[in-house]
């Protein structure tokens, strides 16, 4: 099924775009460009009481398109400035990569019907982690040059073929997987050699295809240094993929976005031209920063094919603990008394809220914190605090008189200090084990979003209470975790036992789950990016006058708007 | 009955060592992370355990090494264990220095004083991983030992009904009376986490 994207055949009359969403102001853009540069002047599209804003909706998209077919059918594409790829690309995209056994996986050109061993692997690689998007493509390369890249992209900029980059296809908003029949899935998993790494300054410079797991255990093992991201999908996602989507993670807090950590990249560009932004030095001032444009452009301007990463050294004492807060202002205390306490070393805080660590107690039948006669009202609130040092005396004398002020005045209640890597690890398998559990409960509304500390909680309450008010059909639970110290809140609302969608719920949900972030002045999408989830949405956060800013950069860059099209920014119906 | 539980410091497991430059001092342990023994881990929820079910009274932690050994005894204390017993010295544990008999040895001191009715151990630490300690402290003793204890069950006449690990599967030994000693494996327990 294609994914919602919300069309409104908006008319003037205020009554026919509200009756598609209940009790919402919000009226999300169609496919029209256009209706944006015709209000400059005004801001981004406000929020304000229904009756007063519903008619400045409808001027804004008065447009309406004539590409508004909700229904989406395969025959229509939703891209048509682009043409699908054919048996005489399959031919061109082989000779490029020289024949190369498993470089090309297609189901062009092959009977239907037919037991094929391309159809499967092209299924694997058409559906993302969370199994809300299916894509449809016919057509996989896996390159292995830059130089073979560049080739491809050069092909498709002049043929108007629509690309798809694809890392380890671990997106949580749609990002990695095509969205129809029209786009080839291009595969980075073969640009995995770890070129070289340079000890003195501690910087990496890795293909983008390496899995980040694979790169964390070489550099610390080889040269004792340590990645300065660590996320829950290391396992299969690649390095280029974290730094294409700025990922965020568990260390964010410590070291930083990858903005900061990435010195230099090797990118290629929509039209095939290589870039060589790769800098090893740590201080380079020369020219406008380029690299930071594709940092977290999701594919949509160009393909990163190498990067040079700065690495801290690796910590030779880490301390873990777990504790239990009763009420969310403890944790705020908790959280203030960390940073004042642990000062330089702490590394990572980490929440998780007592449902979620039931859920992962249950699944993995281990008592680490919650009794069965535990009262849920109780104690309600999970954190996990990580030092990082050089110095294991200093560190354990730092952590244990935090936890000794902690306990004394009261703000956490019970805990557990790690003895040894074991209980370490384990405390943070409960951590990284919140999103498969959550997957594995039901159909996840999953949220991403960055709230001021003081409100994080009452976001959850407030949607918690919007759930109960507003849909009674079944059963829904909603947890929640996150990096608390930046601010950042992963709110999870599922069905249990049901997986699949439903979209009256998803109305009830969206957008007001945004609009309510937007209020608290904080962000619709923290770290996992827009893809082809949020896209549309980005009106509402960015004025107008900057959206139609990244639009001209994109124009520039992916002249033919072949680069990753209907996902990052807002889907349009034609490029410039 | 009290029991005299042994806890070992040695190098984290999870530690990757590496061998001295030189090829022939060791392994590099500076800086390194130490923890309890895995299979002491195990020795000392047992012990709690009896202590729990009302078979035994008292359970004392004994270790021996550098003064950081304390921080060991703290986590078997934090377990539940009653008491700690901290046999100092300087020389490396790790079997370069202080080796399997004389740990017996001294061990066999600390119970002339502690007067335990039972002394679980590890079944050897993943330092040294001789396995011996226990044995040779058995023998010093002159008590019945039962080692690679995978269940530990007491009777209502107090004595010990073990199933231990064997090469070809599971062996079960009564102990009809005590003292004793049980060495522990793997299948014994899950250590419990040492709460704040």
């Amino acid at each position: 099924a294609l994914p919602q994207i919300r069309c409104t055949s908006s008319s003037s009359s205020s009554s026919s775009s509200s009756s598609l969403l209940k009790d919402s102001t919000f009226v999300p853009p169609s496919n029209n460009w256009p209706a944006c540069r015709k209000d400059q002047s005004s801001s981004r599209t406000s929020l304000s009481s229904p009756s007063s804003s519903s008619s400045i909706h409808t001027n804004h998209f008065s447009t309406a398109t004539n590409n508004n077919d909700t229904s989406s059918s395969s025959s229509s594409s939703p891209f048509p400035h682009l043409r699908p790829p054919n048996i005489k690309d399959v031919h061109i995209f082989q000779k490029i990569m020289n024949y190369r056994p498993g470089s090309v996986i297609t189901t062009l050109g092959k009977q239907e019907g037919i037991e094929d061993e391309d159809e499967d692997i092209l299924k694997r690689y058409n559906v993302d982690w969370t199994h809300r998007y299916q894509g449809n493509s016919s057509l996989l390369l896996r390159p292995q040059t830059t130089n073979e890249l560049s080739q491809i992209l050069s092909h498709c900029h002049k043929n108007y073929i629509g690309i798809v980059p694809q890392g380890g296809n671990t997106s949580l908003v749609g990002g990695s997987t095509p969205i129809s029949n029209t786009e080839i899935i291009l595969s980075l998993e073969k640009f995995n050699t770890i070129h070289s790494f340079d000890t003195d300054n501690g910087i990496v410079t890795v293909d983008a295809g390496v899995i980040l797991s694979t790169l964390q255990s070489t550099i610390s093992e080889r040269y004792g240094y340590l990645i300065p991201i660590d996320i829950g999908s290391k396992g299969s996602c690649q390095i280029g993929g974290n730094v294409s989507t700025n990922a965020g993670g568990q260390y964010y807090y410590r070291f930083g976005s990858l903005h900061a950590n990435v010195l230099g990249v090797e990118v290629v560009t929509a039209k095939g031209d290589v870039l060589d932004l790769m800098s090893c030095n740590r201080k380079d001032n020369t020219g406008y920063d380029l690299k930071h444009l594709f940092i977290g452009a999701e594919g949509t301007l160009g393909i990163i094919t190498k990067i040079a990463l700065s690495c801290p050294k690796l910590p030779t004492s880490r301390q873990a603990a777990l504790l239990q807060c009763p009420t969310f202002n403890d944790v705020r205390t908790t959280l203030s008394t960390a940073k004042e306490k642990l000062g330089e070393i702490l590394s990572a805080f980490e929440f998780m809220d007592y449902e979620v660590v039931s859920l992962v107690q249950q699944q993995q039948q281990q008592t680490v914190l919650i009794e069965e006669e535990d009262d849920e009202s109780d104690n309600p609130f999970f954190l996990l605090v990580e030092t990082q040092g050089s110095n294991s005396e200093h560190d354990r004398e730092k952590m244990e008189q935090f936890l000794e002020c902690c306990m004394e005045d009261g703000f956490v209640v019970n805990g557990i200090l790690a003895q040894d890597g074991k209980q370490m690890e384990e405390m943070w398998n409960i951590r990284e084990s919140c999103n498969p559990i959550v997957k594995a409960d039901g159909y996840n509304y999953k949220y991403d979003i960055s709230i001021p500390i003081p409100e994080f909680y009452d976001m959850v309450e407030e949607m918690k209470d919007h759930l109960s008010t507003n849909y009674t059909t079944r059963s829904t639970r909603t947890v929640s975790w996150g990096h608390v110290i930046d601010g950042n809140l992963h709110l999870n609302i599922t069905t249990p036992g049901i997986f699949t969608e439903d979209k009256t719920l998803t109305e009830v949900i969206e957008p007001y789950i945004f609009e309510s972030v937007i209020r608290r002045n904080g962000s619709i999408s923290a770290e996992h990016g827009l893809g082809q989830c949020k896209n549309n949405y980005l009106p509402m956060v960015k004025d107008a006058t900057v959206v139609m800013l990244m639009k001209s950069v994109k124009d520039m860059l992916d002249p033919h708007g072949i680069m990753n099209p209907g996902k990052f920014l807002p889907s349009s119906s034609s490029s410039s | 009955m009290r029991v005299l539980v042994g806890v070992k410091r040695v190098v984290d497991y999870a530690v990757k060592v590496r061998v001295n430059p030189d090829g022939k001092s060791g392994v590099d342990l500076s800086n390194i992370k130490m923890s309890m023994n895995p299979f002491c881990e195990i020795a000392v929820e047992e012990a709690v355990r009896l202590k729990e079910s009302k078979a035994a009274s008292e359970v004392v932690a004994v270790s021996i090494g550098p003064k950081q050994c304390t921080e060991t005894l703290r986590t078997a204390l934090a377990m539940g264990c009653d008491r700690a017993v901290h046999v100092h010295t300087g020389l490396r544990t790790d079997y370069m220095e202080l080796q399997p008999l004389s740990v017996a040895q001294i061990l066999e001191k600390v119970v002339e004083k502690e007067e335990p009715d039972l002394v679980v151990l590890g079944k050897q630490s993943i330092d040294g991983d001789c396995g011996q300690t226990g044995p040779m402290l058995a023998g010093l003793l002159n008590w019945a030992q039962v080692t690679f204890a995978a269940k530990v069950d007491v009777n209502d006449d107090k004595s010990l009904l073990v199933e231990r690990e064997t090469d070809a599967g599971t062996e079960t030994i009564q102990i009809n009376s005590l003292p004793a000693v049980i060495t522990c494996d793997l299948r014994l327990n899950e250590p419990r986490y040492a709460t704040l």
